[in-house]
């Protein structure tokens, strides 16, 4: 029987919240095909306890593949294991997060698999009658969605965004199969060494897997300005996002920036300030599950696709947010 | 070192027009461009030639005009270019074009780096560049930041979720880069001469070794199956907020806003 395959994250042993929102997703279509779900963890030191998670969240099964030599992410040694595993079981899809990682080791493999492969779907479903996946994105900077498949190559790969669907709730009456697969050495490519991370606190910020991001724009006019979006971001636990006009300005950092030439973001609730909304922008907050837009000019582009648009003074407006968020907080404490 | 730059002509974003009827992009007549992040590669590309002396080579795939592109190359410092160009591979997927350029950079020759952009910005796929390693047997790292020479191989540092994950790789091996990794030189008149007498070669099923069933629409393996234009606007809405008062009300309506979708 074929199988619908996820491909879990994890980062020094613990599972990222995608390896669940992806089991949804494998769930649903596995349902409608009437197979079983598996999810592959590639990693060092994820325990029992953790694989179980996935069983609770929707897997039928867990394949397990655990080395010190694949604690981090190298594209190589992954693909060899993947492209191995999946000769030997031959699953009809996999799944994988449309992460750093994700969007790496899943067009490495489907070249040696033969496999057809769909970035960043939006939407995934199963043709009636010929049990095909059909696969939905955004092209061309969201101005298109496509609806893709792949007749007649198997397995049918895909990468999902971040944050785009809910893991299911977690079923602790659920039980399911852990399957150890073991490293052989021609498994681990010595060309790539890892030589560590490094974060700056002021510098760095993972926007993708953010609920909430505030975003600034020109309209801030100065650096300092950012505070105050960092103050919103705080009060609603949210991350601090930009537009390309303010990071070219040096207003704050790269990692920061949403766009085209920056991130695509699909949070459950973003907030523009100060931001026109050019077309390269907007294709990276299309898939937000909420916009909400604050500047001064009525005519802003960002104001005509928001849910909620505020035509008003951000210097005036944010503080009054933050202020109000802040009197509820005490109120229900 | 010799170094090979893959880069796209893409339509100017910008400029992007949807036939309401057919829900499909106009390409006739629109403006291209190199695809705005190749540019980052070209330039990462150029710079290591600078620093370590060298040789740098744009190559793409597309329909004749595509020329164009690479002439802008050659205009920022490429030293040679090559026009990957054939019917047959009219309708490639990202596996098939992967497969085409792996193919015409092996004809190229020994090469010791491949710089790519992180993705193009029409199909927003970033996977020809992954997979153009993956043909090729070359290690590769994506999303790189900074990256420099490092004896006989590279330090890299990739912009992923966890922050900058350093790396060293052998060579050869593949890069792809962001935004970051350094900010984009303009053409240089003496370029635009050199770009504009040179005479590009054009790769092709004439001159290239090529497994027929791998090329272009039938040798991709996915199919669109159709194309929707969404919708633009949520329909949301609009609130004023001038003067004190209206601010106070705007604020208000926010946060029922947001209560209500279970966001606050």
């Amino acid at each position: 029987m074929s199988f619908v395959w996820t491909i879990a994250e994890q980062y020094r042993g613990e599972l990222k919240q995608v390896s669940f929102e992806l089991l949804s997703r494998g769930r649903k279509l596995a349902d409608k095909l009437g197979v079983k779900l598996a999810s592959v963890v590639i990693g060092d030191g994820v325990s029992e306890e953790r694989m179980n998670e996935l069983i609770f969240r929707g897997a039928d099964e867990v394949y397990s593949i655990q080395d010190p030599r694949l604690a981090d992410f190298v594209c190589e040694s992954y693909a060899r294991i993947l492209t191995r595993i999946i000769k030997t079981y031959r699953p009809s899809i996999i799944l994988a997060a449309a992460t750093s990682s994700g969007r790496t080791l899943m067009p490495y493999v489907a070249v040696q698999a033969h496999a057809g492969l769909t970035a960043d779907c939006t939407e995934l479903d199963i043709e009636e009658g010929t049990g095909n996946l059909l696969q939905t994105r955004p092209a061309i900077g969201g101005n298109i969605m496509a609806t893709i498949k792949t007749p007649d190559h198997r397995p049918q790969m895909a990468t999902v965004r971040p944050k785009s669907s809910r893991a299911l709730a977690r079923d602790t009456s659920r039980s399911g199969k852990i399957i150890a697969v073991s490293v052989t050495d021609d498994m681990i490519d010595s060309r790539v060494k890892v030589l560590g991370y490094r974060r700056d606190a002021v510098d760095f910020v993972n926007l993708e897997e953010a609920d909430v991001v505030v975003a600034g724009g020109k309209g801030l006019k100065k650096a300092d300005n950012f505070a105050l979006i960092r103050g919103l971001a705080d009060a609603l636990g949210g991350v601090v996002g930009a537009s390309r006009e303010a990071v070219d300005r040096g207003w704050i950092a790269y990692p920061h920036q949403i766009g085209l030439s920056g991130k695509t973001i699909s949070p459950k609730l973003y907030i523009g300030v100060g931001i026109s909304g050019s077309i390269q922008h907007l294709a990276g907050i299309k898939t937000s599950e909420a916009i909400v837009s604050v500047n001064s000019d009525p005519e802003a582009n960002l104001h005509k696709i928001a849910d909620f648009a505020i035509v008003g003074d951000a210097f005036q407006v944010l503080p009054a947010i933050v202020r109000r968020l802040e009197q509820r907080k005490k109120e229900t404490k | 070192m010799h170094i090979i730059v893959p880069i796209k002509q893409v339509p100017e974003t910008s400029n992007v027009k949807m036939d309401p009827e057919t829900g499909t992009v106009i390409r006739a007549g629109v403006e291209t461009v190199v695809n705005p992040l190749d540019l980052y590669a070209l330039e990462a590309a150029l710079r290591l030639k600078d620093a370590n002396g060298g040789t740098v080579t744009a190559i793409t795939m597309g329909p004749q005009q595509a020329v164009k592109a690479l002439k802008e190359a050659v205009a920022m410092g490429c030293d040679s270019a090559v026009l990957v160009s054939d019917r047959k591979f009219g309708g490639s997927d990202t596996w098939a074009t992967s497969y085409t350029l792996a193919q015409a950079i092996k004809k190229i020759g020994a090469f010791d780096l491949i710089v790519a952009g992180e993705r193009a910005t029409d199909g927003d796929t970033a996977q020809v560049g992954p997979g153009i390693a993956s043909w090729l047997d070359l290690p590769v790292a994506t999303y790189v930041a900074k990256m420099e020479a490092a004896g006989t191989g590279l330090k890299v540092e990739r912009l992923v979720e966890e922050g900058y994950q350093g790396l060293s790789l052998t060579l050869p091996a593949l890069v792809t880069v962001v935004k970051e990794i350094a900010s984009v030189r303009l053409p240089t008149l003496r370029g635009k001469k050199r770009a504009k007498a040179m005479d590009i070669p054009v790769f092709s099923t004439e001159n290239m070794e090529l497994d027929p069933s791998r090329l272009g629409l039938k040798g991709s393996p996915t199919k669109v199956v159709k194309i929707d234009t969404p919708k633009v606007t949520r329909g949301g809405k609009t609130v004023q907020a001038g003067d004190d008062e209206s601010i106070e009300k705007a604020v208000d309506q926010l946060l029922v806003f947001l209560e209500e979708r279970g966001l606050a």
